[in-house]
């Protein structure tokens, strides 16, 4: 069955309604279904909660096509999978599941389980031989799962090569989350933790600072296989051979400063249980403009390299949703890299 | 960091000035440090951190010569400087034989200062002597006392080349600077003249010499050998090879070991003091590290609890003195300074004023209370002194030199627990860090030694007369009586201790001697849950019925956690007389007024099988064995002294050892050193460890109603608050204290929690119990808000009260790397006006930084590194005062002092003036004159007494007076004139 109808682009609203007005259009209210709909690559893409709804309407040109299923008889395959090579093949697939039917697909998890476990961020401001992973611990039980050990690396300087020691990731541990997401591998060297540079500091300390931010790791690396580097359309492949290895550029701090404290505020909160009753999150102190102040100077005093950044209050507050941060904001730098349709080799 | 606290490890070498009357001690790691009167300390460094082998104080100076493990001499004087004395090293010297020449020919085995003060004698290994001029260390080669020298003027049937190997001991002549005494180790010793440039006398000796002595009057000497004997030689002018008059072997008839030093000191009644060190019989004493004291009939040979690394006595300096008249001997051992009064009847020791040894029993925790009011002090005091009876009365002998640090602004204790069930008391007011009393805890139990067992009481005929001196016995009977924690309250006076067996007492500040029963209870901190077994040691047995106690602190109530566990934390509140205790079990509440168990929380993950085991087991038995194989070591170690051609030996078995060492440890680099990147886990092991316990009186429930609480915060980042219901005071014994869990705070980093404190309306922390009741401080602000500082190994959390919410944090280990050790407020005060003072955070990493962290608002104000990150040992024994100080142990038995505060410094501050004896007179041409200015000075009737920056002229000018009547009139008509 095929239905139109009209969305407020401005004032999508949130995803509950939208799936009742769904059933209501379809009259199956009692149905459970799954949502779906396909992006500018043509990928069919799961909708199950507000992030990727809204996402979803802001990608409407002008018309949105949404796909849904019956929960029963889904095909989960279907999501999510490579547009350059299926293309095609998607929409039949939705459409006529008994296609395939004699190759039964193994069902891996329900979408609306799907969370990132890893991701690869900052690419646009990093040089080409380093690699910035994200690895999101919370609502896994996989460990982290690698080792990290002292080692030497060979930099360039400007009085010629010279050996300086370095950290090193030494072991993974089969189905841990660093090997599973295959970001990491043996050998890489880590140049920084969290945004924070590791050289002259000690394999215990590079320990210590790691299992700190162990909720939201971010690992800075330079991969010990240079081969799988991002290339960028403005350089030849051979650009990667040049590269200097000089330390990150400094914009690198600001950026990753101002996706931080957003997320950092929902990584980590702690549980309370009052009087022997439910465990509940420990709110944030609704901030008086003093604590705020306070709160501010700290965060530049030992975050110095967010480099005047100053949250402002309104960001302290927004603590929710704070992964579509790193979507929101419209930096000119990462419009470019969409726009340039950067191509990750793996 | 302003002073070192204790006793230097590892010392090395001795010397001692009469005419300063300052100590000198040199270490193995290079150090020197030089002791006067109490306050009166300095310390030096060599650069090279080489063992000090030999200290020489240079005759009638300020100066002083060390001589190194390396072979080097180094120079150091006493200067003034802005108003205090500071040591420095001025030269420093390697003597250099001629190209080509073995290295034994320059290697110095004796040094002799002359009284001169312009020369040093160095004997060598091959015999030769060379002479250097000081202060630049000239070699002055046409001096050199070359062995075919010596050899020329004796009979060669008696010698050979070989008796002039290694000089043994140089001496100078008591009375005649112009003769020095040689002793070669075969036995040759020979009388030396400087002037003519030949021997005098010579003295054959058949055994290898150890050390040689003049007697007072220089007609008569003594050297001993290494086969236990000592001979006693006369210095005529008509025999030139004389024999021995006497030669005994005192512990004979049986093989000796060697007598290595000696002393013949005369006196008034005629019987001489014979001391010397060494000389017991092989077989069944050759373990013993002592010193024989024989006067007359009456003979003790003080048995050392450690090697004797040197001894001197203190005897009459008086040049015109006709008899030595002996007041003390002070020995250095490796592990402790003793000194022995010879003046009183049966030769009692003294009670040192500094230098104590910490590690007597190794230490196992520290406390530090500041500002300890007058009546606890002089109570603790009088305690101690009924401890310290069989101590002498005699003033400490060594008294140069003068304190002039400002006197310490407040009453300081340091409390030391350690393995053998004591908790000592020092005096950490000043720069002298004093034993004030010893409390000992083992009374209360039944232990496996005997106290009757005491392997050192010797019947009256024993021979050798030996008797025990010293206190260092780091050998405890029952680990488990070793103490963990410390809390005492300084107002009330009650004392909790808790021990490694699960063992928490509390004790009460009693003036005289007592008898009576501990009462005793149990708490079953597993008491919920099931089927667990405790495989860790056993609980102490206690001694059934009433137990005598000397005055002091008096236990009177034992509380017995079950399982046994080690009591990781500590709280005591003597107001609402609650004691809080807990293990890796969990924690309890006990009520000490009526004795009575309020509630025990089981803090232990129901997986954690490793705390149920009891880790410590294992610790424990491998402390066992070291233990045993210490005392294999001690038993049979000979007592190897110096080097020598047979100790070469040992010497290769260090270099063996060390290239051992050396290997081992390439080897372990080799493998790579990794470390697991994990997030910490509900079910990791001992996240149910009680790491700290804290009382405070606050909104817990809701902001119209404050009451008592009791906090603790676990290894697993696991904070709980229970709420107390005390009895007002006149009720207190009728109604039962009662706690009921309020709060549970999970911190989702999972860090341990290392501290909980509570700011006020004011964000003051809450006062100490007891401290508004003193008038001490301002009592807390009960209006504003509460607010709840959680301390974890990683994190700074500000919490609201009593509803929780997140207000402020500092992620100290996400930024920097470093994890918090110890954490304390500290009061800062400051110097330019006593009405400012600000409560801050000290806090100490693991990476031996210290870092001030502002209150409340989590400002990082200054970090400065403190302890190297290697030393763990000094990192995990640091403590804080209440005032921006702090202690930490350098060594077993060192504490050194440091101060985050300019208000409160406490440092050496001394100066040591020169004694008039002028450059132009020896010892001995002294006039009478001179003896009566000495003693003039001495009954303060010193005409050039004119205060403190005119002593210096005043002193010229006195001398002058005393030895030239015409200056005099001089002077004294100028004085008049002025006038």
């Amino acid at each position: 069955e095929f239905r139109r109808f009209s969305l407020e682009r401005s004032k999508p609203g949130k995803f509950e309604e939208f799936y009742g007005l769904l059933q209501h259009v379809h009259k199956i209210p009692n149905v459970d279904v799954l949502v779906g709909y396909t992006d500018i690559h043509g990928d069919l893409l799961p909708i199950n909660n507000d992030d990727n709804y809204h996402k979803a309407v802001s990608t409407a040109n002008p018309l949105l096509r949404i796909f849904i299923q019956r929960k029963e008889d889904a095909d989960y395959s279907a999501f999510g999978t490579d547009t350059m090579t299926r293309k095609k093949n998607v929409l039949s697939n939705v459409l006529r599941p008994d296609n395939h039917k004699k190759k039964p697909h193994i069902v891996i998890s329900m979408p609306q389980d799907f969370r990132p476990v890893s991701s690869i961020i900052d690419v646009d401001i990093l040089p080409e031989t380093h690699r910035r992973v994200r690895l999101y611990k919370y609502g896994t039980d996989k460990p982290l799962g690698f080792y990290i050990r002292d080692g030497s690396s060979v930099r360039v300087t400007p009085h010629g090569l010279e050996k300086v020691p370095g950290i090193f990731i030494s072991r993974l541990v089969p189905g841990g989350l660093a090997q599973s997401t295959g970001l990491l591998a043996v050998n890489d060297e880590v140049l920084e933790v969290n945004g924070i540079e590791v050289s002259g500091k000690s394999l215990d300390q590079v320990t210590d600072m790691m299992i700190a931010n162990s909720r939201n790791l971010i690992i800075t690396v330079r991969p010990a296989n240079q081969r799988n580097n991002v290339v960028r359309h403005s350089r030849t492949s051979g650009s990667s051979g040049q590269s200097t290895e000089s330390s990150l550029p400094s914009s690198t701090p600001n950026i990753l400063g101002s996706l931080l404290p957003g997320e950092e505020e929902s990584d980590e909160e702690d549980i309370i249980i009052e009087d022997s009753g439910e465990p509940q999150q420990i709110p944030r102190a609704a901030p008086s403009s003093e604590s705020i102040e306070s709160l501010s100077q700290i965060e530049l005093l030992h975050e110095p390299s967010q480099n005047g950044f100053l949250p402002s209050s309104e960001n302290l507050n927004h603590s929710a949703g704070s992964v579509s941060t790193e979507y929101e904001g419209p930096e000119p730098a990462r419009k470019a890299l969409e726009e340039d349709g950067t191509i990750i080799t793996l | 960091q302003t002073v070192e606290h204790g006793f230097p490890h590892q010392p090395s070498a001795l010397g001692y000035s009469p005419f300063l009357r300052l100590m000198a001690i040199g270490t193995r790691s290079g150090a020197i440090k030089l002791y006067g009167a109490p306050g009166v300390e300095f310390m030096g460094l060599h650069e090279e951190n080489n063992t000090v082998m030999q200290i020489h104080f240079i005759p009638d100076q300020c100066q002083l010569v060390t001589l190194l493990d390396d072979n080097s001499l180094h120079l150091w004087s006493l200067k003034q400087h802005g108003g205090a004395s500071e040591l420095r090293e001025e030269h420093r010297f390697t003597l250099k034989g001629p190209p080509g020449s073995p290295p034994s020919a320059t290697q110095i085995t004796a040094v002799l200062p002359h009284s001169s003060r312009e020369v040093l004698y160095l004997g060598t290994e091959s015999g030769n002597i060379f002479v250097v001029e000081l202060p630049s260390f000239r070699v002055l080669e046409d001096r050199t006392i070359t062995s075919e020298a010596v050899l020329q003027r004796i009979p060669e049937d008696n010698c050979n080349r070989r008796s002039c190997e290694l000089v043994e001991a140089l001496r100078e002549h008591p009375k005649n600077p112009d003769q020095i005494l040689i002793g070669y180790s075969r036995g040759l010793i020979v009388l030396w003249d400087l002037q003519n440039n030949k021997v005098t006398h010579h003295f054959l000796g058949s055994q290898q010499l150890e050390n040689l002595y003049w007697q007072r009057d220089g007609s008569k000497f003594v050297s001993c050998h290494y086969d236990g004997s000592y001979s006693q030689w006369p210095v005529t002018s008509d025999n030139r090879q004389p024999e021995p008059l006497e030669n005994t072997v005192p512990y004979g008839p049986f093989p000796c070991k060697a007598i290595s030093k000696i002393y013949w000191q005369t006196t008034k009644n005629g019987l001489p003091y014979i001391i010397f060190q060494g000389g017991m019989p092989r077989a069944s004493y050759g373990d013993r590290h002592s010193i024989s004291v024989l006067h007359g009939s009456q003979q003790t040979a003080f048995d050392f609890t450690s090697r004797v690394i040197d001894f001197f006595i203190i005897f009459s300096s008086e040049p015109t003195a006709e008899f030595d008249d002996p007041s003390a001997m002070v020995v250095l051992a490796e592990e402790e300074l003793v000194v022995i009064d010879l003046k009183t009847a049966g030769w009692p020791a003294v009670h040192p004023p500094y230098l104590a040894s910490l590690h007597c029993s190794a230490i196992t925790c520290s406390h530090h209370v500041s500002n300890i009011p007058l009546k606890l002090w002089e109570r603790i005091i009088s305690a101690g002194s009924k401890q310290n009876i069989h101590y002498s009365s005699m003033p400490w002998p060594i008294d140069g030199g003068t304190n002039i640090a400002p006197d310490p602004p407040q009453r300081d204790l340091l409390l030391t627990g350690h393995e053998d069930g004591t908790v000592r008391f020092w005096d950490a007011s000043g720069v002298c860090l004093h034993l004030l009393y010893k409390l000992s805890t083992v009374r209360v139990f039944l232990t496996d030694a005997d106290p009757n067992d005491n392997m050192n009481t010797l019947g009256e005929d024993e021979w050798p007369p030996l008797r025990k001196v010293g206190t260092f016995d780091p050998y405890s009977d029952d680990p488990r009586l070793g103490i963990q924690k410390i809390y005492l309250c300084k107002y009330s006076g009650y004392l909790a201790v808790a021990g490694t067996a699960g063992q928490v007492l509390v004790m009460e500040l009693n003036d005289e001697d007592a008898e009576h029963v501990v009462d005793h209870s149990e708490a079953d901190l597993l008491q919920d849950q099931e089927g667990y077994r405790w495989k860790g040691h056993e609980k102490l047995k206690t001694r059934d019925g009433p137990v005598r106690f000397e005055a002091g602190f008096q236990p009177f109530v034992l509380v017995q956690c079950q399982p046994p566990a080690v009591v990781t934390s500590l709280a005591l509140h003597s107001e609402w007389k609650l004691v809080a205790f807990g293990t890796s079990h969990g924690f309890g509440l006990f009520d000490h007024q009526q004795k009575r168990l309020v509630f025990v929380k089981c803090t232990l993950h129901p997986s954690d099988q490793l705390a149920l085991e009891g880790p410590l087991s294992r610790v424990k038995s491998l402390k066992k064995s070291l233990r045993q194989s210490f005392r294999r070591i001690r038993r049979s170690r000979v007592s190897s002294r110096k080097r020598r051609g047979g100790g070469g030996n040992a010497s290769e078995v260090q270099e063996a050892n060390a290239k051992f060492d050396q290997d081992t440890l390439q080897e372990m680099e080799l493998a790579p050193v990794q470390r697991k990147i994990e997030a910490r886990s509900a079910e990791d092991s001992f996240t149910g460890f009680v790491r700290t316990l804290y009382f405070a009186d606050t909104f817990l429930r809701d902001s119209s109603r404050h009451c008592p609480s009791l906090w603790a915060g676990t290894n697993g980042g696991t904070v709980y608050a229970f709420c107390l219901r005390v009895p007002p005071a006149e009720r207190r014994m009728d109604e039962p204290v009662r706690a009921e869990q309020a709060k549970e705070i999970q911190l989702m980093h999972r860090a341990p929690v290392v501290g909980i404190l509570v700011l006020d309306g004011r964000s003051t922390p809450l006062p100490e119990p007891l401290e508004v009741a003193h008038d001490l401080s301002k009592s807390p602000d009960m209006q504003g808000s509460h607010q709840l500082l959680v301390v974890s190994e990683e994190q700074f959390k500000v919490f609201t009260l009593p509803k929780v919410s997140s207000k402020l944090k500092l992620k100290l280990t996400a930024l920097e790397g470093c994890r918090v050790r110890k954490v304390t407020v500290a009061n800062f005060g400051s110097c330019k006006t006593d009405d400012y003072s600000e409560n801050d955070l000290a806090v100490l990493t693991n990476l031996g930084d210290i870092q001030i962290i502002s209150l409340p608002f989590l400002k990082l104000q200054i970090r400065f590194p403190c302890i190297r990150k290697e030393d763990v040992s000094g990192i995990a024994s640091c403590v804080f005062t209440k005032y921006g100080q702090g202690f930490y142990l350098i060594s077993p038995s060192e504490f050194e002092r440091f101060s985050l505060s300019t208000k409160w410094l406490v440092e050496p501050r001394c100066i040591v003036d020169m004694p008039e004896v002028t450059s132009n007179n020896h010892v001995h041409n002294t006039s009478g004159m001179e003896n009566t200015a000495r003693k003039s000075r001495g009954s303060g009737k010193n005409p050039g007494d004119y205060g403190e920056d005119e002593r210096k002229s005043g002193r010229l000018m006195e001398h002058a007076l005393l030895n030239d009547e015409k200056v005099l009139k001089e002077i004294q008509s100028t004085l008049e004139g002025g006038r």
